[in-house]
């Protein structure tokens, strides 16, 4: 740059960009005439649901998009004035991780699991030329100690799998600070975490933003991680830009239909007092009384080694009526989907029984066994993995009629199927079709047919949202409150997510280590937690950045 | 200390796997017929016959016969070698070196080769060099090794006369069994490191790499390779087992005096104590290189390490 040049405008600058991905069906356009700009020390919320094009511009940004099947058909990224397309590629390579950094969604499979997390901070400093062996290992220590990992002289020369999620999260941070790069870009930073362990990645992020004044391009779906970060919004809708301004000017008052849509479908919506999606009937007879549940997981460390022993679930008991729900509410390892787990009998039970009109569920006999798993289903987190790619929906749904032969007669079949479809609002022609050939929501709609196929009493729903966005989720949850109403369903609904259980359960239960640390309607519960762990759990919810207090510069 | 409890464990097993091995063997050779008939000439009358089987203790039932074959081997006795009239296993411990030596290099040369072609043609896909490396190596993989074997003496030795037909002796004699033992490995070997590289260089913490800045090279030798080595190292194994299991095919077309040719011969001969040696040294060295790999194992990936303590 010459010194008579005008410094740039923005420190980072993306105009008009257009990013198609080939595919076998043609060209798909990720993003459509995409321009935003980012400055040091603000934060820019990129927000969109899944296949809205927000990821694509980001990796457009590092340059991690591969060509083919991408293809990036026009636009300029210009940093400090210079656009990125006239550097070389080892110029380029240079600018990624030192001046331009980022951060994914998943830090387990995002760090490589054969090296040790010291190595690959090293890594950053050798990549660059800025220091190896020994002096790039204290750099590295002391960079673990910036983002709070505890013992990092200790903690250097372990692996991935070795540190939580959060932890791991940490580490990933680490690495994209480590050289003091001007943007950070965080694809989805917090979305795999727990709400207690993400409230402190997003503190940790707007600390190091306070301290380098790093410019954030953070990319998400989750409304309240926006709204709780961001300084200025864009909201993206397959693959442009709907919407963008100052983050309270958006939130407070969305301009777009779009943005109106996916503001109004945040369930807690109705936090001021309406009953949400909650049963509307008066529940009937406990169907299902659990008591004094336990499960111990046996830790084998070895043929000698005395076993250890994890105590899963803690004497847990409660009832469930007909047509209720009741939410069970915790962070991972709490035991939650343990519960699920042993009470459909995929797992033995240690102790306790649970009786199913009466009957316990860990003494049924084979035969017995069957007729009640016909009358408890079950609806999984990941609508991908839970069903075999290799048969079609009207295989998938009408399978259980396979194994309880009376349900029943096989010329019924076909119009049966398209029953339950209607019922979970898919169409006839869908039946014929292959799983990939369709949407999380719509997939989620499948297993909820397929659960609906037994003629279900009971339906456990283990995190049966939580992979889905938000407007989606919204059109699930009023799916299974319409069913419950209609047909008397009553639900387990196992979830981290504490607006969704506030807005479909009945009754909550809060689960912490394998016990229950507080029971009540789910009204009392979030009037008045009595558990300190509760109000911490709600606590944890993120605060818009406009009302929470800033973020107190270290001394 | 881990590492030591585990050989021990694992030799614990394969020790009963040999004591199997060794019953399967010493019955199964005993039903190829009656070495006497071999071993005395044609015209050698029935007297002579049962004098010969009752010097060599064939005429006593086989469990008095298999008794006294445990009892020698408990005395690191393995009997004699009626082919050659040696100790048996002095016989079968001078033809191993041989055999391992050619599988030692072979296999070397396999795996480095496959590791560097296969890892190129994965760092772009679809390109020509992709392309040429994916053919050769389905050909190598497929060329049956008598086959190349023949063809190969026929053009280096009997057409342009650069290379000796069989035998051993100089370094040139070493090129074409080499050669031969090398092609399949090398070509299947291709194979799983592209199609691993691959899977490897499309996963997240390469995408992480490459946000870091890290050079090219450094992205596929270090962070996609080393993740890859885990299923290129069980084929490797695999192969390695039937190369030191005696490359018979390739040993015999080339006089190899390897334990492969040696198996052979003993068969053929009905040498049964000679076929025991070979049998029981083939075995231990393949339970040997299982208990290398798993220790490659866990040096590879820290998850399978800390799972076993």
């Amino acid at each position: 740059m010459t010194p008579s040049q005008v410094p740039p405008a923005h420190l980072l600058e993306v105009k008009d960009l257009t990013v198609d991905f080939l595919s076998l069906g043609g060209a798909f356009r990720a993003t459509n005439g995409v321009s935003f700009h980012v400055n040091a020390g603000e934060t820019l919320v990129i927000l969109g649901e899944s296949g809205s094009g927000k990821s694509v511009s980001a990796s457009a940004i590092m340059g991690l998009i591969d060509t083919p099947p991408g293809e990036i058909c026009s636009g300029t990224i210009t940093y400090r004035g210079k656009n990125l397309d006239d550097c070389g590629v080892e110029e380029r390579r240079d600018l990624n991780g030192k001046k331009i950094a980022m951060i994914f969604q998943d830090p387990l499979s995002h760090l490589n699991p054969v090296y040790t997390i010291g190595w690959q901070m090293a890594e950053v400093f050798s990549a660059h030329g800025v220091a190896t062996g020994a002096q790039a290992r204290a750099k590295a220590i002391d960079i673990l100690g910036r983002v709070g990992i505890a013992e990092p002289e200790k903690r250097i020369d372990q692996y991935p799998h070795q540190f939580s999620g959060g932890q791991r999260q940490r580490i990933m941070i680490g690495m994209a600070i480590a050289l003091r790069p001007e943007i950070l870009i965080a694809d989805e930073p917090t979305t795999a975490l727990d709400v207690s362990v993400q409230a402190q990645i997003l503190d940790l992020l707007k600390k190091l933003q306070a301290e380098d004044g790093l410019a954030i391009i953070m990319i998400t779906h989750d409304l309240e991680v926006a709204a709780s970060m961001a300084d200025r919004v864009i909201v993206m809708n397959s693959g442009r830009i709907v919407e963008e301004g100052p983050a309270r000017a958006v939130f407070e008052n969305p301009q777009h239909s779009y943005t109106k849509t996916l503001i109004n479908a945040l369930p807690h919506a109705d936090a001021t007092g309406g009953t949400g999606r909650r049963s509307t009937t008066d529940v009937g007879k406990p169907i299902l009384e659990v008591k004094s549940l336990n499960k111990y997981y046996g830790i084998s460390s070895g043929f000698f080694a005395k076993s250890n022993q994890l105590h899963a679930v803690k004497d847990l008991s409660f009832t469930i009526a007909k047509g209720e729900t009741v939410g069970i509410v915790g962070e991972s390892g709490s035991g939650k989907s343990t519960v699920a787990r042993v009470l459909l009998r995929l797992n033995d039970v240690s102790s306790g029984e649970a009786l199913f009109h009466g009957r316990d569920i860990f003494k049924m006999e084979p035969k017995e066994l069957l007729a009640f798993r016909r009358k408890v289903q079950m609806v999984f987190q990941d609508p991908y993995s839970s069903m075999n790619p290799r048969m079609t929906i009207f295989d998938i749904v009408s399978e259980p009629w396979h194994i309880h032969k009376d349900i029943l007669d096989k010329p019924r079949w076909r119009d049966r199927v398209i029953e339950l479809l209607g019922l979970v609002g898919l169409n006839p022609e869908h039946a014929d079709r292959y799983p990939h050939q369709f949407s999380g929501g719509q997939r989620q709609r499948i297993a909820i047919a397929r659960a609906l196929a037994c003629d279900p009493e009971l339906i456990v729903c283990d995190e049966a949202v939580s992979a889905l966005d938000v407007s989606v989720q919204v059109q699930v949850i009023d799916l299974l409150a319409q069913l419950r109403d209609r047909l008397g369903l009553a639900y387990i609904f196992i979830t981290h997510d504490l607006p969704i259980v506030r807005h479909f359960a009945d009754r909550i239960i809060v689960m912490k280590n394998g016990a229950i640390v507080e029971h009540a309607r789910t009204e009392e519960i979030f009037r008045n937690p009595q558990h300190a762990y509760t109000r911490q759990l709600m606590n944890a919810t993120p605060r818009p950045k406009w009302e929470a207090a800033p973020v107190p510069l270290p001394a | 200390m881990a590492v030591f409890g585990f050989i021990l464990r694992r030799s614990a097993q394969s020790l009963i796997a040999v004591i199997g091995l060794l019953v399967l063997v010493f019955f199964l050779s005993r039903l190829t017929g009656d070495p006497a008939y071999l071993y005395l000439p044609l015209d050698s009358s029935e007297a002579q016959r049962q004098a010969f089987s009752e010097a060599n203790g064939f005429n006593d039932p086989v469990y008095v016969q298999f008794g006294r074959y445990l009892l020698g081997v408990a005395n690191l006795d393995f009997g004699t070698a009626l082919s050659r009239n040696r100790p048996a296993m002095e016989v079968a411990l001078e033809a191993f070196p041989q055999t391992l030596k050619l599988a030692v290099i072979a296999m070397s040369l396999a795996l480095v080769l496959a590791i560097v072609v296969g890892s190129l043609a994965a760092a772009k896909p679809d390109s020509l060099f992709d392309r040429i490396a994916s053919t050769a190596s389905l050909a190598g993989a497929s060329a049956p090794d008598f086959w190349v074997a023949i063809v190969a003496i026929l053009v280096f030795s009997v057409g342009l006369g650069l290379l000796p037909t069989s035998g051993t002796g100089t370094p040139l004699h070493w090129i074409m069994p080499i050669f031969v033992l090398t092609l399949r490995p090398f070509g299947l070997l291709v194979q799983v490191v592209r199609g691993t590289m691959i899977s490897a260089l499309a996963s997240p913490y390469v995408k992480t790499a490459r946000a870091k800045g890290v050079q090219r090279t450094q992205i596929i030798f270090r962070h996609a390779l080393r993740n890859s080595l885990l299923p290129v190292i069980t084929v490797a194994g695999d192969l390695a087992a039937s190369l030191v299991n005696g490359a018979v095919v390739v040993e015999s077309i080339f006089g190899w005096p390897g334990i492969g040719k040696l198996m052979i011969d003993a068969i053929v001969r009905r040498d049964f104590a000679l076929i025991q040696a070979t049998v029981l040294i083939t075995a231990i060295a393949i339970f040997v290189l299982n208990i290398l790999i798993d220790l490659l194992y866990a040096r590879l990936d820290p998850r399978i390490r800390f799972q076993a303590k």
